[in-house]
């Protein structure tokens, strides 16, 4: 039961690291990104190559698949997504489903269909029993949980106390009247993006183990981040976080408890929230 | 001419258009070795065209109209293998279906913003399309639903190997549903449709019920998608789980796109561009035919989809 709860949450942090940037991108720039997955399959492959090729440790790999796709995000905004910003819904939506099938079909042809595998080191790999075995805890799992926490705590901080923070609030609020207070709206988008993509990157390098990591893995997880922040909400950072982990702990239980229902009990309660509170759960702008 | 007679003859079917139809119900004799193909293509279209009424007509984006057609796909299957193997009979209780699911679902898209709508129309049909894998004693879960066998239609005309009363049957369903909806566009309901589309709260403020409409439409859009499912489960005789599918809602989209929303003919066009597009890249690169298409969806994004259909104005900016 409680080896359960532990799986679930830390399955919903990986998803509120993977999402996280999707939030930002959709609540900044109005924008559906469904390519997001693709960021997090590009962070999950550098890891991937580099270890097998430059024989690089996990641990090196893992901050420069941040670095990787934080780079590639911000060229991609740079040279593509800036000029759909302003486009119809129907628009975005297809552009970045056109590039995700492109990230998908060139990851097919350059590395190849099959599932890849990631070599955790020695230390990651154990198991915690606590309470004669009531509660189980895959170290690296629990890796997962603390890097997760540290991330969203600086990006609290990073988003409240800091002059970047507040700017990017006051762009979330209003884009114009950022603007004309003097805010370079664009630069904020531009290393938002990029660091949105980045953490993405990351979440897909260290959930690789976790979660799998295959050509289709855009495809496959774009439904549960797309839920994480319809569910949660732009306007904040706690509305993400606690949609994560209701997700993760409801998955997980969801698929142990009745594995015949399978994905079928998160699907329904996504629906069944949005119906009830459209705009989110967490939302500002819900009644 | 006053306004009245104006639309009253806007909703009529044009010369060229007669034409065309009569061009195409001709289709399976022109080409009988095709006549697979066209029942398929016919079949997408007015999938496309289902789409095209909330999309083109009442603006609602929607990821997930495969729910609507996998619905239909099932029901005609099931209806035909286990209650009765009439054709007609099983798109009636296909289109009943889809639409009773529409007007649950409907309830989900009249409220919130886009991305709640692409979400609930999303979840859907990854709903159903868990729901049929794991009721495999009904649908045949990841094998698919096999053995059906269809009765001749009106009784008379007995499906053949090479498609050709398949091809003559959706032909014909699909010009029924083509000239039933060049009426309804063009009535008030159409009409009070588009000013919902192009703006939903001065349609609000002049007297339009928009949530009933809305209602209206998605209700009829599911139950035509139903319709092109029942379709295809009845030629193919066959039914699985990839009438659900992300690709097949994603697909339609792109086709209504390339072939124009809101004038019907979009979902024709864009069904008999999309087929041929993908026959010829997966002639040529059979596996990564999918690279080719989302750099067609890119490019065609990045420049703009309406001048896709104004060739005369690709030079000049937008």
């Amino acid at each position: 039961m409680l080896t359960l709860l532990f799986d679930g949450v830390a399955y919903g942090m990986l998803l509120f690291i993977l999402a996280i940037g999707l939030a930002v991108t959709l609540g900044l720039m109005n924008f559906i990104n469904l390519a997001h997955g693709a960021f997090a399959m590009a962070g999950g492959y550098t890891t991937v190559l580099l270890m097998q090729h430059a024989g690089l440790p996990f641990l090196v790999c893992v901050p420069l698949a941040f670095v990787v796709t934080a780079l590639l995000g911000g060229v991609m905004e740079f040279t593509l997504y800036r000029r759909m910003y302003d486009k119809p819904h129907l628009d975005q939506v297809l552009f970045s489903i056109g590039l995700t099938f492109m990230a998908v079909a060139l990851v097919d042809f350059f590395v190849g269909s099959t599932q890849q595998l990631i070599q955790l080191p020695e230390f990651l790999k154990g198991r915690t029993e606590l309470w004669d075995g009531a509660l189980g805890m895959g170290h690296y799992r629990l890796a997962i949980i603390l890097v997760c926490l540290v991330l969203a705590l600086v990006l609290q901080r990073l988003l409240v106390r800091t002059r970047f923070g507040a700017q990017l609030r006051a762009s979330v609020d209003n884009q114009r009247v950022a603007s004309g207070m003097g805010i370079h709206v664009h630069k904020i988008f531009l290393s938002t993006f990029a660091v949105g993509s980045g953490l993405a990157g990351l979440g897909g390098a260290l959930g690789a183990e976790v979660l799998g990591l295959d050509p289709t893995f855009p495809l496959k997880y774009m439904i549960y981040f797309l839920i994480v922040v319809a569910v949660g909400g732009t306007s904040t950072l706690s509305g993400p976080l606690l949609a994560a982990l209701l997700l993760g702990i409801a998955d997980v239980a969801g698929k142990y408890y009745v594995p015949k229902l399978g994905a079928f009990i998160v699907y329904s309660l996504m629906i069944l929230i949005l119906m009830w509170r459209p705009q989110g759960l967490f939302s500002r702008d819900g009644q | 001419m006053s306004a009245a007679q104006r639309l009253r003859t806007m909703g009529q079917l044009r010369l060229w258009e007669v034409a065309v139809w009569i061009l195409l119900l001709a289709l399976p004799l022109l080409l009988p070795t095709h006549a697979l193909l066209i029942s398929e293509i016919t079949i997408i279209a007015l999938f496309a065209m289902s789409l095209d009424l909330i999309l083109g007509y009442a603006g609602i984006v929607s990821l997930g109209h495969a729910a609507f057609f996998g619905m239909g796909a099932y029901n005609a299957a099931l209806f035909a293998k286990h209650l009765n193997p009439d054709p007609l009979t099983g798109l009636v209780v296909a289109m009943a279906f889809s639409g009773v699911l529409g007007a649950v679902c409907s309830l989900g898209v009249l409220r919130g913003s886009d991305l709640t709508r692409i979400m609930v129309t999303l979840g859907v049909a990854l709903l159903l399309q868990e729901l049929a894998n794991k009721l495999d004693g009904l649908t045949g879960g990841a094998d698919g639903l096999q053995g059906v066998v269809m009765g001749p239609v009106f009784g008379h005309f007995e499906f053949d190997l090479f498609g050709q009363t398949a091809a003559w049957y959706a032909l014909g369903i699909t010009l029924l549903v083509f000239v039933m909806l060049r009426r309804l566009v063009h009535s008030p309901l159409g009409y009070s449709l588009q000013a919902i589309r192009d703006n939903r709260l001065r349609a609000l403020a002049i007297g339009i019920p928009v949530h009933a409409r809305l209602v209206v439409i998605y209700t009829l859009s599911a139950a035509l998608a139903g319709l092109a499912g029942g379709l295809q489960a009845q030629t193919t005789g066959f039914a699985s789980l990839d009438v659900f599918g992300f690709d097949r809602s994603a697909d339609v989209l792109l086709m209504l796109v390339i072939g124009g929303t809101g004038w019907l003919w979009g979902g024709l066009i864009g069904a008999v561009v999309f087929k041929t597009l993908h026959s010829v890249i997966s002639a040529w690169t059979p596996q990564y035919w999918t690279f080719w298409l989302g750099l067609f969806l890119v490019l065609l994004m990045m420049v703009g989809r309406e001048r896709l259909l104004r060739p005369w104005g690709w030079g000049r900016k937008s």
